[in-house]
């Protein structure tokens, strides 16, 4: 709870810095005060579940992690902004406003307790997020990757609206917990079809924002005309808020009538694997591919929505972090890179962009095959314990066809991570040696060594939620 | 704790070697090596083979879930746990004449694999045996990739897929039977065991292990990414994988598949058995054609794996024990081999039998060493190579006579193979390659030596490792039986 009073103030105060001729207090202010923020946020840890605003915020101990995962993902993605400084055309303190406003968006997502407050954090999420994906004022591919992400995210809004509608006139009440009082009341040869079109339409909506297929067609252009650095927000903290949300709306309120959704998740699980491994073997462009292959660990982390069990919570919190830890590293490092390399006066974010990275930059290249690695969900890295844990959680429901599924498609993943490999290691390239700001340097390391230490000693969290 | 010492060691001989610099690496590796070397000496002259699984240790790993940081030893791995401690200092020796760059690097992945085997060997949480398993891959896929020949890049990447797919199956395996161990799951190997298995689930879970198993060894037709890599590696990369990484995918045949899917053997052993064969005869066939040196060892040990497949598919003590013991012949035979065949290549920059002949007239050592180690290869009495083909073809013969006679042609066609190989390298007019040939050097006699006591001990005196692993096997058997 603390976190959002706090972030809320800094976004309008940063908003208000701006028109100070000073833009280097502001990078230092901001990463001070998510520090404060992470660290108010786990003021309340174990002292749940606490209920705020009229009872539609909920604070417990999912919601503390959520939020933990998120708020350290922002810090570390500010910090290797380095406060826009790079840029004459950029606005820092517009960024760092939106920036923030979206990160309360994505902390009222994860605590929601009451529809209306789902709606009103995406939208705040998203919104800012539209303007932040558009935000190269100059560049034709931002300009247009904006208008699709704010066509495609309205549309996915109204889908999420009508849907809460429906399960409104299905229930009489927003409230999740309530939610859960009817649908535990309905009668067993009941067919509610209001409930079950409101909760479909309300999925539809929200699988459009974590990039399921087959809603999944504005990723990859999006991922690609944004400013790599939002590129990086929208595929960690949107999507950890995104899924915090799924979980708790499933589990909280519609545990009652899995028998209906779980196999139509189950099946967008498996069709968001196909699509995003498929469609990343195919992609020259490094950031294209990650754009892919974050459809894909959308798909796994629903199987661990679909298996809904107490391992799942675990699964989806754990998965959340590795994959917010590895892809920070991969797009850290693609910033240095691509700006060192342009192809027709833009960066460069193709494959070969990285050839001989490792003989003038054996820690970038390190950096990188680290998080490749760790999100291909090799054993040694905390990504291959998210993809185990989310296998447990499906075989735990006894689901296990669709194990064998996401099994296979690890196989393909580890082939488009391992070309990046390739081409640091192995390939020769005319890379020169490239400055890495020291704190870049210092947040590169942390999330490396985060990534690491959770793949030798994932039981650190046990027991935690 | 001379398990965990066992495991750790090289861990800690690898970063030392890493922080070293280029001058002394390969000097830190070489002496870790023996080290390593020294402990499991130790421990083997404080196992007692009666006693079943010893030196053990378990740590809480995830607790929650009943998944342990846990290894321990028994006869088998005791072993396999040998062989790698063994061949590992000759692998690191066997590279000091070359000039590898990074060499900090070179040899710290090679001690990183040796921890990785250890650690698959040793494993008892099936949990660790698995990250052991995959872990093992990226250290050598690195040597390979880095230091290899031209086409490095391709064909080092169709090997890892290839394997990782193997070990993801075998996940789903490991994961589905950890559900099925009752009250709050474990993944203690010997909980496998416990399981009582409806057959068809049997059948299934006989797959997803064979097929990580058979691609690892590999056996036929699961081999299309192996006399590629063989050849393509640079040696050391080719000794880990032939004569210790292959031995990998016996052991896990031996502890898992066995104990834990008899019934889905019982369905699907004779399909396993036929394929083991058919490797066997095919990799022959196809050694007999080549001209590369390295490429016809790299069939031969496809051949050789395949009879060890087939002693463990025939499900009796001959088998098993024939297995163990030709497990550690292999190891050493074809380390022993690759090597000379680099020693030949560093200085005629060909391995083609067509461009090779008369070496024997520069380098009648070279000569002995290569003729005793192909002696063993091709199971010669009082070799080590002969005790083990012995006990395996006569367990296939007992499991069926047809296979057990077709099994047997390994002995003629392995002598057509590698004597041919001998005599157009070694023997013959002396060709303009080899001109100049020097002779041995000491750290390559240093490799060699080893290798040949070793092919006379375990020839001579088999029962040195035979009585180490046969408890192990009877009791494996027995409890199969029941």
């Amino acid at each position: 709870m603390y976190p959002i009073i706090l972030l809320s103030v800094l976004g309008v105060v940063t908003l208000f810095l701006g028109f100070s001729k000073s833009k280097n207090v502001l990078l230092p202010a901001v990463l001070f005060f998510l520090v404060l923020a992470i660290a108010s946020n786990f003021v309340e840890w174990n002292k749940g579940p606490l209920l705020y605003f009229y009872d539609m915020l909920r604070v417990d101990n999912l919601t503390l992690a959520f939020n933990g995962i998120v708020l350290l993902s922002a810090f570390m993605i500010v910090a290797i902004s380095g406060g826009f400084q790079e840029n004459p055309d950029s606005e820092p303190a517009e960024y760092f406003g939106l920036m923030l406003f979206s990160l309360v968006g994505a902390l009222m997502m994860i605590g929601f307790e009451h529809m209306i407050m789902l709606f009103i954090g995406v939208e705040i999420l998203s919104v800012a997020m539209y303007i932040l994906t558009g935000s190269n004022k100059r560049n034709l591919r931002s300009n247009e990757a904006a208008l699709k992400y704010f066509l495609m995210g309205a549309f996915a809004t109204g889908f999420m609206l009508f849907g809460m509608t429906l399960i409104y006139g299905a229930t009489g009440s927003f409230k999740l917990s309530h939610i859960h009082g009817f649908a535990s009341n309905i009668q067993a040869d009941a067919q509610p079809y209001i409930l079950y079109a409101g909760l479909l339409l309300l999925l539809i909506g929200m699988l459009f924002k974590v990039s399921a297929a087959p809603f999944h067609f504005w990723t990859p252009d999006v991922y690609e005309g944004a400013p790599t650095i939002f590129t990086t927000f929208m595929s960690t903290i949107v999507k950890t808020a995104g899924f915090a949300a799924l979980f708790r709306l499933l589990n909280t309120s519609f545990s009652e009538i899995y028998g209906f959704w779980w196999i139509i998740i189950a099946t967008i699980a498996v069709l968001t694997l196909l699509v995003g491994n498929i469609g990343a073997t195919s992609q020259n462009s490094f950031k294209r591919m990650l754009a892919y292959s974050g459809i894909s660990h959308a798909g796994y982390m629903l199987i661990a929505l679909t298996a809904l069990t107490k391992p799942s919570q675990n699964a989806i919190v754990f998965y959340s972090l590795a994959y917010s830890l590895s892809t920070i590293c991969a797009f850290g490092v693609l910033m240095l890179v691509s700006r060192e390399k342009t192809l027709e006066g833009q960066p460069n974010e193709r494959y070969e962009a990285f050839n001989g990275l490792a003989k003038q930059n054996p820690m970038l290249a390190f950096v990188l095959a680290v998080s490749m690695l760790s999100l291909a969900g090799i054993p040694l890295t905390a990504g291959f314990w998210g993809k185990f844990f989310i296998f447990t959680s499906a075989a735990d429901r006894g689901i296990i066809w669709i194990t064998v599924i996401a099994v296979l498609m690890s196989a393909v993943g580890i082939y488009y991570y391992f070309r990046v490999i390739i081409s640091s290691y192995l390939k020769e390239g005319d890379l020169i040696k490239i400055r890495v700001a020291p704190f870049y340097q210092v947040i590169l390391l942390l999330a490396t060594f985060l990534t690491i230490l959770f793949g030798l000693a994932p039981g650190v969290f046990e027991g935690l939620l | 704790m001379l398990t965990l010492l066992l495991i750790l060691l090289p861990i800690a001989a690898g970063v030392l070697t890493l922080l070293s610099g280029e001058r002394l690496a390969k000097q830190v590796a070489l002496v870790s090596g023996l080290a390593v070397l020294g402990v499991s000496i130790a421990t083997w002259l404080q196992f007692d083979p009666a006693a079943g699984t010893q030196f053990s240790f378990k740590y809480a790993w995830l607790a929650s879930r009943g998944i342990s940081f846990a290894a321990g030893i028994d006869g088998i791995s005791l072993v396999l746990v040998l062989l790698t401690t063994f061949l590992t200092p000759l692998i690191i020796l066997s590279a000091f004449n070359h000039d590898y760059r990074k060499p900090a690097s070179f040899y710290s992945l090679i001690l990183f694999m040796e921890a990785a085997l250890i650690g698959v060997f040793t494993a008892t949480d099936a949990f660790l045996f698995y990250l052991f398993f995959e872990a093992a891959l990226i250290p050598v896929y690195f040597l390979a990739a880095i230091w290899g020949g031209e086409n490095r890049l391709k064909v080092t990447f169709k090997f890892f897929i290839y394997t990782i797919f193997g070990s993801l199956l075998m996940l789903v395996g490991l994961v589905y039977l950890y559900y099925q161990t009752p009250g709050t799951h474990t993944s203690e190997i010997t909980a496998f065991y416990a399981l009582q298995l409806a057959k068809p689930v049997q059948g299934f879970i006989f797959w997803a292990f064979f097929i990580a198993f058979a691609i690892k060894m590999p056996l036929f037709p699961f081999h299309t990414w192996q006399p590629d890599t063989y050849t393509e590696s640079p040696t050391p990369a080719t000794m880990l994988l032939s004569g210790i990484m292959l031995k990998m995918g016996v052991y896990g045949l031996i502890r898992f598949l066995l104990p834990i899917v008899p019934g889905g053997m019982e369905t699907w052993g004779t399909m396993a058995m036929v394929l083991s064969v058919i490797g066997i005869i095919y990799g022959s066939i196809i050694a007999i054609q080549q001209s590369d040196m390295k490429r016809l060892i790299a069939y031969s040990s496809f051949a050789h794996v395949g009879l060890m497949a087939a002693g463990v598919f025939s499900y009796s003590i001959n088998g098993l024990q024939g297995a163990l013991i030709q497990m550690l012949a292999h190891g050493i035979n074809v380390i022993g081999l690759f090597f000379i065949i680099d020693i030949i290549y560093s200085r005629t920059k060909t391995r083609y039998l067509d461009q090779l002949g008369g070496i024997t007239q520069s380098t009648p050592h070279l000569s002995v060493y290569f003729m005793i180690l192909l002696l063993g290869s091709v199971a010669l009495p009082l070799t080590n190579g002969f005790v083990g083909e012995f006990l395996l073809l006569s367990s296939v013969f007992q499991y069926d006579g047809w296979l057990g006679a077709i099994a047997g042609l390994t002995i003629i066609l392995g002598s057509v193979y590698m004597l041919r190989m001998f005599q157009k390298s070694m023997f013959g007019p002396r060709s303009k390659w080899v001109e100049g040939f020097q002779d041995l050097t000491m750290s390559e006699r240093a490799v060699l030596l080893p290798l040949v006591i070793m092919v006379f001990w375990i020839g001579i005196y088999p029962n040195t490792f035979l009585k180490l692993t046969e408890p192990a096997v009877s009791q494996l058997l027995q409890m199969v039986n029941n």
